[in-house]
């Protein structure tokens, strides 16, 4: 609103003084120098942060050295090794041969960064090993002064709770939604039947939001890097992460770290991408590793996925951030975030090696290597301890035609999803390799479904739990089965639960404190919804967002939201449901893009008083459920009052305007040239009989 | 009792209820859109597209007694709305003439004069093409609906805006109901993008309103295109809708 009110006194003042601003040429405008009217420049903020950078313009200029001195006759030859416009090489005014060095302009600063990692270290003969260094680079060296001072002593300014809003006296959970241009966060007030705003910002964010894993942190994506926000109360810019043109962003699971990833297109058309993946301290902003290269690298195994690579490249492991690890070619690069290197100084070679999966709580990878020549070597499954790198375990796999790898998220069992071609090698069928990890010697027990012959289209592990789903089949409508890896009969076996047979279901979506589930048709099933009741095996609600393209539960698993992101044209926003299916409320947001709850980190309970409470829940919940009383009868109680004054005021209106009504009388029945009718709409139903002559004959008796 | 009707042929015509047969052709530039007789029925105001270089516009005429004697001149030619003129009516007394349409901006003119007398304010007024105006039965205030997805009740005499519905398609056409507070609106979607999107893709319904309390009371599904005219049965207890179906094979 401020723009506003400013323009309309521009307006005023323009006005005022007979000047038509349409004609005025605004950029023909000259400030005094240094004069700039106390108004702040929106780019101020940018060039202040920009310190450390300054934009000195040779950003784009490498300097080559160690070359050989040649008289001018021979520069060509050298020109003809270093092939680029805008090289100066100095020459010697009195011996007229070059210097030993030369400069090379280039398009970019990135297209330079490039030629000097190239180049540098390029022996042209044994004499004479290029050196290469940004120009830049030069200028920074010298600015180093020759004594050596103590960094000055920053008073201690105590950072703000960043962990503030776990201590809602009303238990809530925030949620970020971005639609249109606006990103915001708000309460999911599920007493109130609504949300409350936290904090919206207009081009927070230039693509996409997205939150840390316990929650701390939001961060945001720009052109020129990342950024994290976060507070007490509100969100303020915490840090920044240059990295230009940024498209992907990861955090490690503890919050210490965060990856980001940019491809560039590459100067020679039929090279492969390249890609500039960045490992900051989040904290302090630092860069720890960076790690480039072709698209090529980081690009073996699973499939291309949005920006070329299958994201993450780094897969973090081992608690506490300790691990980080990349799919190779042959191998597995597992680095440690003590030096941020390899573990041993070198990678994991596993011949083959097509997938690999991290243990979520101990430091194990599970990986994958397929058959090799034609059954001459099986396919098989590993699990490999780090930092020991040995082997615990191993299966051999026959006739494998794919596999995929599921965690259960205690890390208590391990999921290999095989498919496997049948004797004719026409078809696949499809079982379960189900690990055992916290046991001894981990065994391991192959699950095959009812029908071998379903596919399988979707699997679900029960967080915390020891279940999980399966959707399975390939009617238009699949069945949906739940087992157990231990139950009171079958303690060390997995054992069916029940099966749900032609469900409208294509994606499962556990509770994370397990036991309810949302069995949820999407897509092509448009939004069709049923919460689930695993414990007691029933369906406890079945419900529909049309269209709906998400589903997420809330890190309490007492809340579920589902939406339409703008993928669909109309219909977009937000339903939240309460665990069993029951419709909270519901927000309608036009180009809906991002609905994302935020994380909360562990509890801070052990598991026996999380047991303790679970059992003395009665005692516990008759608390809350007073003040959800009191808060409903002053809902309703607000509600009275509002319908009360909303008929009074209209009742008001209304008698109003009957009384105009009346003195306008006359005047009407004048226009209606002394018609009393004062009702126009007003008709009388009448019958009327109308005879019609259809046709006349006449018989004439002969 | 005579009929008038407006056409895109560019022509408003009278008729006679009773025989059918056609009284009177006014001619025009362009096609002619919204009609409505004033009270007493000696005038009535026509509304006509903007048409190639033509703006729309708002063309009273005098309706003669005796359809020997009618002239086909205009008492009253009102210019200044952009786009579409969708509705125009009579205010109370016919002393003001009500209009709305593509510009979101619902207008109040001076029948005398021809002046523009008030308009509807940019920030709460509608933010979308007004597709839809019913009168209420002493034409003391008046519904409007549009495609920005929501209905709004005016005084007829100060233009103060009283109501606003909010459902969540666009309106294509509203009514209210003579007998009972209630406010119908119909709707689903922009004729224009019927054909490009799947019918499952929009939800047709006629939806009622509580008039005072804002609020949505109930909906009658089942209509499977989106709704275009609402009427209410005088007797205010049965109402008809038609639908704009397009079928493409």
């Amino acid at each position: 609103m401020g723009d506003v009110l400013i323009m309309n006194e521009i307006d005023a003042t323009a006005n005022r003084l007979g000047i038509d601003l349409l004609q005025v040429d605004l950029d023909s405008i000259q400030l005094p120098p240094g004069e700039d009217l106390g108004i702040i420049s929106d780019d101020e903020d940018v060039y202040e942060d920009d310190d450390q950078e300054v934009e000195s313009g040779f950003g784009n200029i490498i300097v080559v050295d160690n070359l050989p001195v040649v008289p001018k006759e021979k520069f060509e030859k050298l020109e003809g090794v270093i092939k680029e416009d805008g090289l100066w090489m100095p020459v010697d005014p009195e011996t007229q041969k070059s210097l030993g060095y030369c400069f090379i302009e280039y398009n970019t600063p990135q297209e330079a960064e490039l030629a000097k990692e190239k180049t540098n270290g390029y022996k042209l003969d044994r004499a004479h090993i290029f050196a290469v260094n940004m120009f830049d680079d030069f200028d920074k060296f010298m600015k180093v002064p020759d004594e050596w001072a103590p960094p000055e002593h920053k008073p201690y300014t105590p950072g703000e709770n960043l962990q503030k809003w776990l201590t809602d006296e009303k238990a809530r959970d925030q949620f970020v939604i971005r639609s249109g241009t606006d990103t915001e966060v708000l309460w999911n007030d599920a007493r109130h039947l609504k949300p409350e705003p936290v904090y919206k910002r207009s081009y927070w964010t230039e693509s996409f939001v997205q939150w840390s894993p316990l929650g701390t942190y939001l961060a945001t994506v720009h052109r020129q890097g990342a950024a994290v926000w976060g507070g007490a109360n509100t969100f303020n810019r915490l840090m920044r992460y240059a990295h230009p043109q940024v498209k992907l962003i990861d955090f490690s699971p503890g919050e210490k770290y965060l990856v980001t990833y940019s491809s560039h297109e590459p100067s020679n058309p039929r090279d492969a991408n390249r890609v500039v993946i960045n490992i900051f301290d989040v904290r302090t902003g630092k860069v720890m590793r960076d790690f480039k290269g072709s698209a090529d690298e980081f690009a073996v195994g699973g499939t291309g996925g949005v920006a070329g690579v299958s994201w993450p490249v780094f897969r973090w492991g081992g608690g506490k951030d300790k691990y980080f690890a990349k799919l190779g070619k042959n191998m597995i690069s597992v680095y440690e975030t003590e030096s941020f290197t390899l573990i041993d100084k070198k990678s994991l070679k596993v011949e083959n090696v097509m997938d690999f999966s991290w243990s979520p709580t101990d430091p194990i990878i599970s990986l994958f290597v397929p058959e090799l020549g034609g059954g001459n070597q099986p396919a098989r499954v590993s699990l490999v301890q780090i930092p020991s790198k040995e082997e615990l375990r191993q299966k051999n796999l026959f006739s494998v035609s794919d596999c995929k790898m599921y965690w259960q998220s205690s890390g208590d069992y391990l999921a290999v999803k095989v498919d496997r071609y049948t004797k004719t090698k026409k078809s696949t069928y499809t079982g379960f390799e189900l690990f055992r990890i916290k046991e001894r010697d981990i065994p391991i027990e192959v699950l095959e479904l009812d029908n071998k012959n379903d596919k399988i289209i979707a699997f679900a592990w029960e967080p915390k739990g020891h279940r999980f789903a399966v959707i399975h089949g390939d009617s238009p409508r699949p069945d949906i089965s739940f087992y157990s890896m231990r139950t009171a009969q079958h303690a060390g076996r997995v054992s069916k639960l029940t099966t749900l047979k032609g469900k409208q279901a294509n994606a499962l979506f556990w509770s994370p404190s397990g036991r309810f589930i949302v069995l949820a048709g999407l897509k092509g099933f448009n939004g069709q919804l049923e919460f689930y009741n695993v414990d007691e095996l029933e369906t406890m609600a079945t419900a529909e967002h049309f269209m709906a393209t998400d589903v997420e539960w809330d890190p309490t698993g007492r809340y579920v939201a589902t939406a339409v992101t703008s993928v669909h044209e109309m219909e977009n926003g937000f339903n939240i449901w309460s665990f069993n299916g029951k419709l909270l409320y519901r927000t309608l947001k036009d180009h809906f893009f991002q609905f994302l709850w935020r994380p909360r980190p562990p509890s801070f309970l052990t598991p026996e008083k999380e047991e303790e409470i679970a059992k003395n829940l009665k005692k516990y919940s008759k608390k809350y459920e007073a003040e959800d009383q009191d808060v409903s009868m002053q809902l309703s109680e607000q509600e009275r009052e509002k319908r009360r004054s909303l008929k009074n005021e209209w009742e008001k209106k209304i008698s109003e305007w009957k009384r105009l009504h009346e003195e306008e009388k006359m005047e009407r029945q004048m226009l209606r040239d002394g018609e009393a009718s004062d009702e126009e709409e007003e008709y009388e139903a009448k019958e009327v009989e109308v005879e019609e002559v259809l046709d006349v004959t006449e018989e004439v008796e002969e | 009792m005579t009929l008038i009707t407006g056409s895109a042929d560019q022509t408003a015509k009278l008729w006679n209820v009773e025989t059918g047969a056609q009284l009177f052709t006014f001619n025009f530039d362009s096609p002619a859109r919204s009609v409505d007789f004033a009270v007493g029925d000696k005038l009535a105001v026509i509304t006509t597209d903007p048409f190639m270089e033509l703006n729309s516009a708002i063309h009273v005429k005098r309706i003669a007694g005796d359809p020997a004697d009618q002239s086909g001149e205009s008492v009253l030619i009102l210019k200044g709305p952009q786009g579409r003129i969708n509705r125009a009516v009579w205010g109370p007394l016919n002393r003001t003439i009500i209009s709305a349409g593509e510009d979101a901006i619902v207008r109040i003119w001076d029948t005398e004069t021809g002046k523009l007398l008030k308009e509807s304010d940019k920030e709460t007024g509608h933010k979308k093409t007004i597709t839809s105006l019913a009168k209420a039965a002493d034409g003391s205030h008046f519904l409007t609906g549009s495609l920005d997805k929501s209905a709004k009740l005016w005084d007829a005499r100060t233009l103060e805006l009283i109501k606003t519905y909010v459902t969540e398609r666009p309106v294509n056409a509203v009514t209210m109901s003579p007998l009972l507070d209630h406010v119908v609106l119909g709707g689903g979607q922009d004729a224009s993008a019927v054909t490009t999107t799947d019918h499952r893709a929009g939800k047709f319904e006629a939806k009622f309103f509580d008039k005072i309390l804002q609020e949505e009371i109930g909906g009658v599904k089942g209509h499977f295109g989106p709704i275009n005219a609402l009427a209410f049965n005088p007797d205010g207890k049965r109402y008809g809708f038609l639908l704009l179906q397009i079928n493409v094979s």
